[in-house]
């Protein structure tokens, strides 16, 4: 048998380079190729409509009132004056109800639990989900998935007289419901709603990341000797952060900027910003430069959470968040 | 059920315990019959009990209700804290019972009997039922205990098992029993009654949504919604994203379109009905500025019938959406291989070619994503209609008018019907949506 010598190539690295730099302008032709200027100008285009209506009332936040009142906004390039009075009108009016600076503190004080809670109580679910083996499982998982097609319009009525007149079965009342009127600031029944609305999504898309953490990893704490408990909390709520982190952005954003369930479970004294804004909008009526700034005041909060935490706010996003 | 990705589960075997004998079986067996019975009878007993004027809630001296007054007297930013450690706390023992439960020895089987029984007891306790029921409650919340431990007992997985599973699922799904399940069906059955939540009526509510005006527009409206709102929005969004894959300053590109998603649908609305403003004179609404400076008179856009003001209602929603639609569509832009697209464009296909060809097929998953989950967003809207019009002139959709019917007119009938038919129009959708995210999530 003849030995088979083996020729190692030798490493040209003249036509190594050579390559390198032909594919280099390869993917420039292409590219330019992909997007042609007329795109990019239409897409400019496109984006300078899509940022005017947030613009314009911006700008007419700014403007003093009697000026807002008499011509476009579109003046102040030429007449330019501007003012921070509409901001403090804004914050301060209100009369006897909630001003816009008091429905502020409520609206961090309902969405900060609301997001908390769900988030909890749903990893715990998500966890018996993806790694506890017990009959029933998937039928139950798409069950408690499907629970998002209920609208929240369907179970509003019944849930809050669940809150306010407690349960009865076949006419004999068994619990009362919560006796909240004289308290001054309730959120009990806001947390508990929006705690309510958000869990079959939450479920889904913590156990969705929970379920693909490495088997090894779980094993090898078993090994060690750690129960369930010890595991969910010294394993996999440090492992699934980012995927908590994501929902619970996506969370804080859709309850601080939620009118419905406020409008049905929160007491008159416990109205968060959009509530306020809402009635306020309607008694400031024509008054733009109130109505603008009463808006920013409102919407501060979501945007310096959308420009900080964006990669995370798309990243659930894609995660398939499908709330509405 | 294959296609949802449910992992192998973890089973600890181990913890095993060693067969028990036959007569331990039989007690416990009988234990639980007669727990169960118990539960049963005290049901019935409840269910037939005569109702009881003003018997007064009875209570442990501490309840949620107590909890919450106590909570509610504070500072809204105080109890922000407050609220947090409180649940902190109880989820921490929630987890130390976790821990502790499928311990083997006879002071962890203590531990099982006696939160078993507890747990229940407190629960319901701490929602103070009324004193002509107290007694039937208690015994249901024994009969619950009862069963919960036999079953942990008889359980093959060994000690412990069941009740940590019940544990780690309780919470959720008893909120979700609560707050969504027996309200769904409270809801559809209420339907069928009238005003007053008493007569039945069968199915006029349902004949009122589709012949009263404000029933009938809010159908129709919807429908207009659920048509244009997901297609316009996805097209603009995939155009844009198209446009802007691989261009200079992307990134701020896709910020601008991006952000009004994060602003709430209130905010939305009055900066839209700045831009729709109406008057005589000069004009501070842009929309009537432009249509002025062309010579035209101005027009009230959001009482312009028949069906001009749900279009302007229409254009604040898509303002909103396409933002949405963007940033996934161009992640699946993206996600498309360059050779495909670069071994069309050495077939000579033009970049539109290519696009059709290559790009849309390609990202067909995406696009069906989005186009499902903008169409649900937009057959719930509230916050818009609420904000610019209040429902006037003709301009209501069910997600509206369910909730208008209810507030100012106390028609629980009609609110019903009108959310029923909200969920029959979703629920389709939903399931597609549903089939459509497990299909892309195989593929990835």
């Amino acid at each position: 048998m003849s030995t088979v010598t083996e020729t190692k190539p030798e490493f040209d690295g003249r036509a190594a380079r050579q390559v390198a730099r032909e594919t280099r302008r390869h993917e420039k032709t292409a590219q330019k190729r992909l997007t042609s200027k007329t795109a990019t100008l239409i897409a400019i285009v496109i984006a300078i409509f899509w940022t005017i209506p947030t613009f314009s009332l911006f700008v007419t936040s700014f403007r003093p009132g009697s000026d807002s009142q008499t011509t476009g906004w579109w003046t102040v390039f030429v007449d330019p004056a501007f003012t921070l009075d509409n901001y403090y009108d804004a914050l301060t009016s209100g009369g006897t109800a909630l001003t816009l600076g008091q429905s502020f503190l409520n609206s961090l004080a309902i969405a900060i639990p609301a997001t908390a809670i769900p988030i909890a109580l749903a990893s715990l679910a998500a966890y018996a989900f993806a790694w506890i083996d017990f009959k029933g499982k998937s039928g139950l998982f798409i069950f408690v998935f499907a629970l998002q097609i209920v609208p929240i319009q369907m179970a509003l009525v019944p849930l809050l007289s669940l809150f306010s007149r407690g349960l009865e079965i076949n006419g004999v009342a068994v619990f009362p419901g919560f006796e909240l009127r004289g308290v001054e600031h309730s959120f009990a029944t806001v947390w508990i709603a929006h705690a309510i609305f958000a869990m079959p999504l939450a479920i889904f898309l913590l156990h969705n990341f929970i379920s693909e953490i490495p088997r090894e990893v779980i094993e090898a704490a078993r090994v060690d000797g750690a129960g369930h408990g010890q595991i969910f909390f010294r394993m996999i709520l440090p492992l699934a952060m980012p995927a908590i982190a994501s929902f619970g952005i996506f969370q804080f954003l859709w309850v601080w900027n939620d009118l419905l369930v406020a409008t049905i479970f929160a007491p008159s004294s416990s109205l968060p910003l959009t509530q306020t804004l809402n009635s306020l909008s309607g008694s400031w009526g024509d008054r733009w430069y109130l109505q603008s700034a009463g808006t920013f005041i409102s919407i501060i909060v979501p945007l310096i959470v959308f420009f900080a935490l964006q990669r995370f706010f798309v990243r659930g996003l894609l995660a398939g968040a499908t709330k509405g | 059920m294959s296609q949802t990705k449910l992992t192998e589960p973890l089973v600890f075997h181990d913890e095993k315990q060693p067969p028990k004998s036959p007569r331990a079986r039989k007690i416990a067996t009988i234990v639980a019959l007669a727990a169960g019975a118990l539960a049963v009878v005290a049901v019935i007993l409840l269910w037939l009990s005569p109702p009881v004027d003003d018997a007064p809630p009875t209570s442990l001296g501490f309840s949620l209700n107590s909890f919450f007054v106590w909570l509610g007297g504070m500072h809204p930013l105080v109890q922000i804290p407050i609220v947090l450690v409180v649940f902190g706390v109880v989820v921490g023992l929630v987890l130390v019972l976790i821990e502790f439960a499928p311990r083997r020895g006879r002071a962890y089987t203590w531990l099982r009997i006696a939160a078993c029984f507890v747990l229940p007891l407190l629960a319901f306790m701490l929602l103070r039922p009324y004193q002509n029921a107290v007694v039937y409650v208690v015994a249901i919340a024994l009969g619950l205990g009862a069963l919960l431990f036999f079953a942990d007992y008889r359980s093959r997985e060994g000690a412990g098992y069941v009740f940590q599973l019940v544990i780690f699922l309780a919470p959720a799904l008893l909120l979700l029993l609560l707050g969504l399940i027996y309200p769904a069906i409270s809801t559809f059955f209420q339907s069928f009654f009238d005003k007053s939540g008493e007569q039945f009526v069968g199915l006029e509510n349902y004949i009122w949504t589709f012949t009263n005006a404000e029933g009938f527009w809010s159908v129709i409206n919807t429908i207009i919604w659920a048509l244009f709102a997901p297609t316009l929005s996805t097209i603009i969004g995939l155009a844009y994203a198209a446009f802007i894959d691989r261009a200079r300053g992307e990134k701020i590109l896709k910020v601008l379109v991006f952000m009004p998603v994060a602003i709430s649908f209130v905010g939305a609305g009055i900066i839209w009905k700045f831009i729709y403003d109406y008057r005589q004179g000069e004009q501070i609404g842009l929309l009537n500025a432009i249509v002025t400076m062309f010579g035209g008179e101005p027009v009230g856009w959001l009482d312009a019938q028949p069906l001009i003001n749900t279009f302007a209602l229409l254009a604040v929603f898509i303002w909103t959406q396409t933002g949405f639609a963007m940033v996934i569509l161009s992640a699946a832009i993206k996600a498309i291989p360059t050779e495909q697209l670069e071994a069309a464009q050495l077939d000579g296909a033009s970049a539109w070619q290519r696009f059709t060809n290559v790009t849309v097929p390609g990202i067909r998953s995406s696009l069906i994503v989005v186009l499902t989950t903008i169409t649900i967003a937009s057959l719930k809207v509230y916050d818009i209609v609420a904000v610019m019009t209040g429902g006037r002139s003709n301009s209501s959709v069910l997600g509206f008018e369910m909730v208008n019917q209810q507030q100012r007119f106390q028609s629980y009938g009609h609110s019903s019907a009108l959310a029923v038919v909200l969920f029959l129009f979703v629920l389709p959708l939903i399931i597609y949506n549903a089939r459509q995210m497990r299909k892309q999530k195989e593929i990835r």
